[in-house]
């Protein structure tokens, strides 16, 4: 017994110890996804506690029907190479995915998918934001699996107190 | 350090960041305490981030080398 009360406080001392790291992913296209799960993957190899707070165009990361639909926005996206004011022509939000999801390929960057997956395994948390489905009518059973639970703006600002690292991307 | 044995060889060589560094953190779980890894890369920011992790994670970065672009990591677990 007393075995058992010594390893639950170790196993508390340890958590404690560990670095905590909270990022809010509130964009759903792809150039805004990868940066967040770049850096929660790698923390989480890095033995930090990680928290994904998942909020507005980011809950699609979590929607199972637009996970795998991704896309990167053509238009008011100041990085494409072109005027973007040519990214309202029809075709141009496709194509600039394509584009992208070639040179994640080719570049040996994982899918989002196996960054979730990849995530999940190295003990990451992903956080739905509830008053977010309040406001665009997602339900529960509507969110991928991997979702831990659905969290409002208090929990994340507990979560975050705690944190040495926190970030809005 | 340079003739350090591995008792693993991780092959990252093609995979950008942060590919290197979770397959290193994967690789590592399958060693036993005080075996050595190796890990070879070809993306020029693992010179920093493997450093980087390992540091943070406490395992021991024995040695690093450079061949023509590719980056060679020997690490021991902790």
């Amino acid at each position: 017994m007393a075995q058992e009360v010594k390893a639950v406080v170790e196993e508390a001392e340890k958590k404690k110890q560990k670095k905590r790291i909270v990022i809010i992913c509130s964009k759903g296209t792809l150039d805004m996804v990868y940066p967040p799960f770049i850096l929660a993957t790698t923390a989480a190899a890095m033995d930090f506690d990680v928290h994904m707070y998942f909020t507005f165009w980011g809950m699609d990361v979590l929607n199972k029907k637009k996970v795998d639909n991704l896309k990167i926005a053509a238009v008011g996206n100041p990085g494409m190479p072109m005027p973007t004011i040519l990214g309202i022509l029809p075709g141009m939000t496709n194509m600039a995915t394509w584009m992208m999801k070639k040179q994640i390929k080719q570049g040996g960057f994982p899918e989002i998918k196996e960054l979730i997956k990849t995530a999940k395994e190295g003990g990451v948390k992903f956080h739905a934001c509830e008053p977010t489905m309040n406001v665009m009518g997602i339900k529960k059973e509507e969110l991928i699996d991997e979702v831990d639970d659905i969290i409002g703006a208090a929990a994340y600002l507990e979560l975050a107190s705690e944190a040495d690292i926190t970030l809005f991307v | 350090m340079g003739d350090t044995k591995p008792d693993e060889t991780l092959d990252c060589r093609g995979l950008m960041c942060p590919m290197p560094v979770l397959k290193t953190k994967q690789a590592i779980e399958k060693l036993e305490p005080g075996q050595v890894l190796e890990v070879i890369t070809t993306d020029s920011g693992s010179k920093v981030d493997i450093p980087a992790w390992a540091k943070s994670t406490g395992n021991e970065l024995l040695s690093m080398k450079d061949e023509e672009g590719v980056h060679k990591f020997y690490i021991r677990k902790k």
